[in-house]
């Protein structure tokens, strides 16, 4: 399968996970494992595609999906400039950018609409960011 | 410092430049050279938000960076150069003085394109604006991120390596 299909299967997702390389299919999978709601989630890569491509490959899903939040990855990605285009003409489409797994996982089972959802997962997400260091070391060791 | 790259590229901004190459090279500015990105409020809106603090974007069209490029060459910055074509490259080569080298950092999937390597799909045009861009005494390399290969236009335009 060559990467431009490498792509979660369509229906109705509540919301589009697009990101690099296999990193959206990886969330999107770990997001089945953990709750067994995968189909939550649209992935898309942004393997070999161009700035109209992304935009128009966005908005075909967008459209047949009914999802009207897009999870991208990086804030200066080539996905979240796609999709910051696309609210141009769709401006009740919500972005949001630094996806994690944790962030998703709340939008899995918040019931609100898309765009409180998408507030309260990324509150989520940035909570559940620490940086944890081990107990000091033992004297003498 | 000195402008570190002139790069083709079809995304423009985007991971790759800002972190791919923004890191290593410690870039705090990028030219972007776009005539449509020039005379849009809008679209530089949008730029300006995909880079992170500490890195300036200039938006310029090509007769315009031609004109400043002296001045961006002498920041105390490392700075970089891009394009979303190789047309725009090839005037802005034209146009400006001592442009030695152009990366070809991504030419992605299009109708009538053939892929050449991961990140490059080359139309016969295509091929014919980048042997006019050596032509013009540029050396002219594939590379999309600095970890990977730098790629001749000799190799990439006899097979590639997909």
């Amino acid at each position: 399968m060559s990467e431009l299909q490498r792509e979660a299967p369509s229906g109705a997702a509540r919301a589009i996970v697009a990101a690099h390389g296999d990193l959206a299919q990886g969330l999107v999978n770990a997001v089945a494992v953990i709750t067994g709601e995968g189909a939550v989630f649209h992935a898309l890569t942004n393997a070999g595609l161009d700035r109209d491509s992304l935009e128009s490959r966005l908005r075909e899903v967008v459209q047949n999906s009914g999802a009207r939040v897009v999870f991208t990855d990086l804030q200066g990605g080539s996905w979240t400039l796609a999709a910051r285009r696309l609210q141009r003409t769709m401006p009740e489409l919500v972005v949001v950018t630094g996806t994690s797994l944790p962030v998703l996982l709340d939008f899995v089972y918040c019931d609100a609409d898309p765009a409180a959802a998408a507030r309260q997962a990324v509150e989520r997400g940035r909570s559940s960011l620490t940086s944890v260091s081990g107990p000091p070391a033992a004297a003498g060791a | 410092m000195t402008i570190e790259l002139y790069r083709i590229d079809d995304r423009l901004i985007h991971g790759q430049v800002v972190v791919g190459w923004g890191q290593p090279l410690d870039l705090r500015f990028i030219v972007l050279v776009d005539e449509e990105v020039a005379a849009s409020d809008w679209e530089q809106e949008l730029y300006q938000m995909a880079v992170p603090p500490g890195m300036e974007v200039y938006f310029e069209s090509v007769d315009s960076a031609a004109q400043r490029l002296p001045e961006f060459r002498a920041d105390s910055r490392a700075g970089l150069v891009l394009t979303g074509d190789i047309e725009t490259m090839i005037r802005l080569v034209e146009t400006a003085d001592g442009i030695a080298d152009v990366n070809v950092g991504g030419i992605h999937h299009r109708e009538g394109r053939r892929q050449r390597l991961r990140y490059l799909f080359l139309s016969k045009d295509d091929e014919q604006q980048l042997r006019e861009l050596a032509e013009l005494g540029v050396r002219v390399t594939a590379q999309d991120v600095p970890a990977s290969r730098s790629l001749s236009l000799d190799i990439i335009l006899n097979g590639g390596e997909t």
